[in-house]
């Protein structure tokens, strides 16, 4: 068996066919570890399914979790593409909140939703976009691995972020480790709320107007990264920087941009969070979202219809999760992570580790 | 004078499973194999050592489970580094979310205690060993207090640890072994062309190291806290990867990095609520955070260069 070559299989066949068996083989050593600790894993898999699809409640709730994804899952495409691997989303969606506050706590009293909303958005790409430049700063001008450095980041956004909660942002009075309150002109606006201008009645969740930002940066991210010259730059870097550099473009400018790119979009992910659920920024409200996006990246190939199909797969993942995890308290929601892990073993580690078996399949055909 | 010796103590103690795991990733970087998972090889090797010491009754069967657990998930990296010749980042990246998830279903399935694993017994855990005489020794200025504090009164593993150190240092400087992994860290095909295998040679370091990090998790469940608690491992591992870093992938000085950054650890407990002349308070996140800005400083070259092994990260292809 050889690994590691150059893939012989048919473009679709690789876009599907193999993140499919990689996610069954997955959900195979899942199911092992359910019936290993007593549980019965069909029954596991229904309640799991059902808890993200099947009633209203529950598809909000798995919406609005792949909100956040796509953001993330996004961001960590878009440095995937210049050939960064970029662990800080997770610091980066962190500082992006702080942005997000600071404008809240700026101009909340002062200016109307459709004015105090994009600055906010502004700020949290700014924010994520800052915390994302001097780790591309210094892998371009300095060669320091950027894939250190973020860990390094996410360490040093949580202390500074500890700092501040500590000792400036936390409410006065407040029992949690919370900011106040943002006054309602910065809340984006719910599907519940958007439901009641056109007469529906929906459900109450978090899910929230985050979700077409969402869409339109992954329209967005499509159109640069395979329709301009900036993008083409950006692969090629990717592809060969020697190359690359040959040809003439200024790497170390692309690894910078396609940093703040990454930044930026992975900021996006704490509007829908923090504007679009708590209303306040919380101390935990990152949650692991940062490394989600990884594993969404990786199952959705870096592709932009990929990331939405797989941000709704771990959506769905982490809501179903929760339901079962409350009708089956030997399962925690842990699960979920281990089930993640197991998807970046196998959708990024080990992407094309059932080719060999499958391309016998596709040879006899053509 | 007191308060010295009481912050060495910890200094050592908090140092131990930082320079085990520096130490594994050492091996497994010279060979040429970048290792973040670390992280997640102690932390499922402090959840195996701690359930396998609570159901076994016994500490060293504890450290057993431990360094097989750590083992497996090295072998596993090798797999996909040296066999597959796949991601070596993302491969690490997983087998820490892997570890930080599974850990608490299995601990909460086995044992029902939220995740944990019940706490040991005193038989069942890793003691302090304290050394005759220390009764003496109190009286003794100095003296008395440096043999009490630093030399005596720690667990096995530390010493085992004081051990490992030069052993390590030997082989990675002056034995057989030690000189292929270099070799082949540095450049795999001259290696291959000399004859080495270059397989074989990353496997046995990433083994090497899996038994390092599996004592390093044992130290942590089955010595400091008597159980395993969820996360219990916090970054260690990165810390000992920052290290590793800081020593410029050589042996002592990662070593003392990791002492560095205990040291760094122990004060900042000391330091809580207490006001400094001149600067006053300093916040704990702010020394917390030393370490890491100081790695981040590193590999920028402002502090000195980290000139890390050469083929560090590439797969090995044989070439034709």
């Amino acid at each position: 068996m050889k690994f590691g070559q150059p893939s012989t299989l048919p473009r679709w066949a690789q876009l599907t066919v193999l993140p499919l068996l990689n996610l069954i083989a997955a959900l195979a050593i899942t199911a092992l570890v359910v019936w290993a600790i007593g549980e019965d894993p069909w029954e596991c898999m229904k309640l799991l399914v059902g808890g993200a699809f099947g009633y209203g409640e529950g598809i909000g709730y798995t919406l609005f979790y792949t909100t956040g994804y796509i953001f993330t899952g996004l961001a960590v495409a878009a440095a995937f593409h210049a050939g960064l691997f970029n662990i800080g989303g997770e610091g980066q969606v962190y500082i992006a909140g702080l942005g997000v506050t600071l404008a809240c706590y700026a101009f909340d009293g002062i200016l109307p939703a459709p004015i105090l909303i994009p600055i906010t958005l502004i700020a949290s790409m700014a924010f994520g976009a800052a915390w994302a430049y001097l780790p591309g700063y210094l892998q371009a001008k300095r060669g320091s691995h950027v894939v250190v450095t973020t860990i390094m980041f996410n360490y040093i956004a949580a202390a500074l972020m500890g700092y501040l909660f500590n000792r400036v942002l936390m409410e006065k009075g407040g029992t949690n480790t919370a900011t106040r309150e943002f006054a309602q002109a910065a809340w984006m606006p719910s599907f519940q709320h958007m439901g009641s201008w056109f007469g529906l009645e929906l459900p109450n969740t978090p899910l929230n107007a985050s979700l077409f930002i969402a869409l339109i940066c992954c329209v967005l991210f499509w159109k640069v990264v395979w329709h301009s010259k900036w993008g083409f730059e950006l692969r090629t870097t990717g592809t060969n920087e020697h190359a690359a550099k040959y040809a003439g473009i200024s790497v170390s400018k692309v690894v910078i941009v396609a940093m703040c790119f990454s930044g930026a979009l992975a900021g996006l992910a704490a509007v829908n969070e923090v504007l679009g659920s708590t209303h306040r920024m919380n101390m935990t409200f990152t949650n692991g979202i940062g490394f989600v996006g990884i594993a969404v990246a990786l199952m959705g190939r870096n592709h932009p219809v990929g990331i939405v199909l797989s941000a709704l797969l771990f959506g769905a993942l982490t809501q179903g999760g929760l339901d079962l995890s409350l009708d089956k308290p030997n399962i925690t929601r842990e699960m979920i992570i281990f089930i993640q892990g197991l998807i970046i073993l196998f959708c990024g580690a080990l992407e094309n580790l059932f080719e060999p078996f499958i391309a016998p399949l596709f040879k006899r055909k053509s | 004078m007191d308060l010295l010796f009481s912050i060495l103590e910890s200094t050592i103690r908090a140092a131990t499973p930082l320079m085990l795991a520096a130490l594994a990733g050492l091996f497994s970087e010279r060979s040429g194999v970048v290792d973040i998972s670390l992280e997640g090889k102690i932390l499922f090797a402090a959840f195996a050592s701690a359930s396998a010491a609570y159901v076994s009754g016994s500490p060293w069967v504890g450290m057993l489970a431990g360094m097989g657990v750590a083992v497996m998930l090295a072998m596993v990296h090798g797999f996909v580094s040296v066999t597959y010749n796949g991601n070596q980042l993302i491969s690490g990246m997983a087998i820490n979310i892997i570890a930080s998830g599974l850990t608490p279903v299995l601990g909460l399935a086995w044992f029902q205690q939220g995740g944990n694993t019940p706490q040991l017994e005193s038989e069942m855990r890793f003691r302090e060993i304290h050394w005759p005489g220390e009764e003496m020794m109190q009286n003794v200025p100095v003296l008395g207090q440096f043999y009490n504090h630093i030399l005596s009164g720690h667990s096995i593993i530390v010493y085992m640890t004081i051990v490992i150190i030069p052993v390590v240092t030997w082989f990675i400087y002056r034995s057989r072994f030690g000189l292929r992994v270099r070799a082949v860290g540095e450049n795999p095909h001259a290696a291959d062309t000399a004859g080495v295998s270059v397989a074989k040679i990353r496997y046995t370091a990433l083994f090497w190291g899996g038994l390092l990090c599996g004592l390093a998790g044992t130290y942590l469940s089955v010595y400091q806290t008597g159980s395993f608690i969820r996360e219990m491992s916090a970054g260690k591992g990165f810390l000992a990867l920052a290290a590793l870093i800081f020593g410029k992938w050589r042996p002592v000085p990662a070593v003392i990095g990791c002492l560095l950054f205990a040291f760094f650890d122990a004060i900042q407990i000391r330091l809580e609520g207490v006001a400094l002349p001149i600067v006053g308070e300093v916040p704990s996140q702010f020394i917390q955070v030393i370490p890491y800005v100081l790695t981040v400083l590193l590999m920028a070259g402002f502090v000195g260069r980290a000139t890390a092994p050469k083929a560090i990260g590439v797969p090995f292809v044989k070439s034709r």
